[in-house]
């Protein structure tokens, strides 16, 4: 009986449905749920990135050049929001949609009508986010982390906060169908310990996600309430404390930091081991350092807000506590190079982006622990010290891992095999434009000039010029990446195999390339040594 | 009824996901045009806020509809069981952290804020330039903040109704415990006199807190706006007053599907889910009445 009554559920059986809506608005079908993030993602990334070309054009020379400066703010906020809520947030997840299953043995997502609903929420929740650009009083300016009383200015703040409590609905219940999914559902045989690391990179970041996304909606609340109904929470007058705010939203936000960075942890652990043909170095201490900085990652929030004016006990936990997650982020980075040494590796297009990874999230890491340190930082605090630091392990960091993901899982999507030149080419614009614009930032932090300002001392004038011209090249360079991928899916013409990569392991590619509409209906049998690191000795 | 473990099930597209999407935007959108609507230009938010909740009811209604009829027809298996139960379980986690953000809140007003605007530790220069008569307090004699936002006011006697309020809540969870042992029994009738009794201590409960909050308004001058003592009291028993209130539907909800027949010994779990946000409220209610009312 429950196999008759699973086979009347399975009424698009034998692929995909022709309609348009029914297919994309009606899915519950992990793959094109998945593609729907990645496509909304890319979109979100050009959004995104065309306020940093703003942010960039009007910095190019000192003095006001091109935007009034409350646009300039608004452009500074709602990059920051689009890109991490947008673009990073969502690429993940659509990413984890699409290889999860696949990865341990699954038909799908847990609860795949949920799965439609959490996509379905961001177009809508960015429609209203962006349309506050478009209104009498300008979108919100106050920065992405929303400070009051500053960003309880202007109308736009309840859009805002009730896009926010979208994506967190959204956000919320994509992370409860990957824990359901990863717990639950995957083929007999596929132990927790014989996962491939970026699953346990997912369901520990989607633990994080299920902890502090209410958190948020909590603070952004408390803002809604503050600016319409005459609360007091952020308003010393009536007893409460802007500081509060701060303590709220980072308690959200640091383990969001991790929320962006862990699943980009699990893919190059993914990748590296398949170009340097070994299995991962350490597969135990890989999961363990994830748990690790995931716990760390709830104690360590105040290190956003040394020079607010803490108490001196406060301060010396939280730098103590922020140095300590150098520790398992150093075992990651020791394995993934301990992985390399020794293989036989090639360097096709993922595997440059993931090496690039390893080198440049190590130099944003390193920034990080000068900041993690009080004494300097009311030195480095608020200057573009920061900038340079939080976009070498996000642009550098998620973002190349992102795009890693996508060269190398993309044949496997489409079935057939992306321009190796041109994705070569890709990189190495990218790796050189994004260092060009990066790095002379640190040096602009350093020297003292503060972030989130239009304009600035000419002495800063000439590293700004260099990371405009590298910041124009590096968003141009991104439409190659456009190029790549739309070549690969309607116009290669070489078909990918099913392994699609040399030392491929795992159970994703044991299924064809392109992988069908419905993979696994009946339990795989997993053989060890098909598995990515199940020949690993526990 | 032996389930088979090798095959998955995997339910057939529905349109509701994307009705809920579009609804649940109306309905922001309609509460955000509203909330800036200029005096004298009212109606168009209010009117797209009113679609978008009945909107998200309408959407509710046809969602768990067709839910209901594919769990009657058989068709989840022990799987798809164990995923509600995962997810329902992991949803009232993420309740917890949301009243937790609000619990933070007082608890930071409470230890730090109100005594560093007091001078206690490092506030003395705030103390000092600011609000230097403002001797930090709790409560009515705190005022509303040393700038004595939403004026005097009293606090509610925890003794009374709140007291009356927690005895309502944990009665409410005996009562709904018996009904589902008298579920997992087979004893249709006592089911629903049990859980009928638990919607009723439930509506009762709100009842109460309406009364509450009227008199807090009328007599005590107690409001939102008292200050930091008014936001969190009103925020944290507000919200906790919604969650009853969305409890004590869906527990009439269950009712009526005891009454139509639709759950059996083995098989209930919307009414074991219904139950765990019943006693997560409860839990988050001794809470209130501990740091809110007593304390």
């Amino acid at each position: 009986m429950a196999h008759a009554a699973t086979h009347d559920h399975h009424d698009d059986h034998h692929g995909a449905p022709k309609n348009f809506f029914t297919r994309w608005c009606m899915s519950t079908n992990h793959k094109d749920i998945g593609t729907l993030y990645l496509v909304f993602s890319l979109t979100m990334l050009f959004i995104g990135g065309s306020f940093a070309m703003v942010i960039r054009a009007e910095l190019f020379k000192p003095g006001m050049q091109l935007v009034q400066p409350y646009f300039f703010n608004e452009m500074t906020t709602m990059h920051a929001l689009v890109m991490i809520f947008g673009a990073i947030m969502p690429a993940f997840v659509g990413l984890g949609n699409w290889m999860i299953p696949l990865m341990i043995g699954a038909p799908d997502m847990a609860l795949p009508r949920m799965n439609n609903l959490s996509f379905w929420i961001l177009p809508f929740a960015f429609t209203l986010l962006l349309s506050t650009l478009f209104l009498p009083g300008g979108g919100p300016a106050g920065g992405w982390t929303m400070y009051p009383p500053l960003s309880l200015q202007g109308d736009s703040v309840a859009y805002v906060v009730f896009a926010v409590h979208l994506m967190g609905i959204s956000s919320i219940m994509g992370a409860i169908n990957i824990i359901a999914t990863i717990l639950n559902m995957r083929a007999p045989g596929m132990d927790l310990l014989k996962m491939p690391v970026f699953v346990w990179s997912w369901l520990i970041t989607a633990f994080l996600l299920i902890a502090v996304m209410p958190v948020l909606a909590g603070a952004v609340t408390m803002l809604l309430t503050d600016k319409y109904f005459g609360t007091s929470f952020f308003n010393a007058a009536g007893g409460g404390d802007p500081v509060l705010f701060q303590h709220i939203f980072w308690f959200f936000g640091h383990p969001e930091v991790y929320i962006m960075i862990l699943p980009a942890f699990g893919i190059i652990s993914e990748i590296i081991p398949t170009f340097a043909r070994k299995p991962i170095f350490g597969y135990k201490a890989m999961v363990f350092a994830i748990a690790s900085i995931a716990f760390l990652s709830f104690i360590v929030w105040a290190h956003h807000m040394f020079a607010v004016g803490l108490p001196l006990g406060a301060e010396i936990f939280f730098m103590y506590a922020t140095m300590l997650i150098a520790v398992p982020t150093g075992i990651k980075v020791f394995n993934w190079v301990s992985t390399m040494w020794g293989g036989s590796m090639t360097f096709e297009t993922p595997m440059l982006f993931a090496i690039a990874f390893v080198i440049l999230f190590t130099i944003g890491g390193f920034s990080g622990l000068m900041l993690a340190l009080v004494p300097a930082d009311f030195q480095y605090h608020d200057t573009y010290f920061v900038v340079a630091h939080f976009h070498y392990v996000l642009v550098t960091g998620a973002l190349f891992a992102i795009i890693a993901a996508s060269y190398y899982w993309l044949p496997k999507w489409t079935g057939r095999m992306y321009s190796e030149t041109w994705g070569k080419i890709h990189f190495w614009n990218s790796v050189i434009w994004v260092n060009v614009l990066f790095f002379p930032q640190h040096f602009l932090g350093l020297a003292g000039m503060p972030r989130r300002i239009p304009d600035y001392n000419v002495a800063f004038a000439n590293f700004n010029m260099i990371s405009s011209i590298g910041g124009f090249l590096f968003g141009a360079s991104q439409l190659i990446f456009l190029g790549v991928i739309v070549h690969a899916v309607w116009f290669s013409k070489k078909k990918a195999t099913d392994r699609v990569w040399e030392g491929a392991k795992g159970l994703e590619w044991t299924v064809p390339s392109p992988a069908p509409f419905h993979t696994f209906d009946v339990p795989p049998v997993i053989h060890d040594e098909d598995l990515a690191h199940g020949h690993v000795d526990h | 009824m032996g389930q088979q473990q090798d095959i998955y099930f995997v339910p057939s597209k529905s349109y509701w996901p994307f009705v809920a999407a579009i609804v649940m935007f109306v309905t922001v959108f309609g509460a955000a045009h509203w909330l800036n609507a200029e005096p004298g230009e009212a109606g168009f938010g209010e009117s797209l806020l009113g679609i978008g909740v009945l909107g998200i009811l309408f959407m509710f209604f046809g969602w768990f509809r067709s839910v209901i009829r594919e769990s009657l027809a058989g068709s989840y298996n022990s799987q798809v069981d164990r995923s509600f139960r995962m997810g329902m379980m992991w949803f009232i986690f993420s309740e917890v952290m949301f009243f937790g953000a609000f619990f933070g809140a007082l608890f930071y007003a409470r230890m730090y804020a109100v005594p560093w605007l007091g001078g206690e530790g490092h506030g003395v220069l705030t103390h000092q330039f600011l609000w230097s008569d403002y001797s930090a307090a709790w409560g009515a004699s705190g005022g509303g903040g040393p700038g004595h936002v939403g004026g005097h006011f009293e606090t509610v006697v925890p003794w009374g109704l709140p007291l009356l309020n927690t005895l309502i809540l944990l009665s409410s969870s005996v009562t709904v415990t018996i009904a589902h042992h008298a579920l997992k029994a087979g004893h249709r009738g006592k089911v629903l006199a049990f859980l009928g009794f638990t919607v009723l201590l439930g509506a009762t409960f709100l009842y109460c807190q309406a009364h509450e909050y009227i008199e807090a308004y009328r007599e005590l001058n107690l409001t939102l706006q008292s200050g930091v003592y008014g936001s969190t009291f009103f925020m944290l028993t507000g919200f906790h007053g919604m969650h009853v209130t969305l409890g004590t539907i869906m527990l009439a909800v269950i009712w009526l599907r005891v009454l139509r027949g639709h759950f059996n010994k083995e098989h209930h779990f919307g009414f074991e889910a219904v139950a765990w946000y019943w006693h997560f409220v409860d839990v988050v209610w001794l809470g209130l009445f501990m740091f809110v009312y007593i304390l």
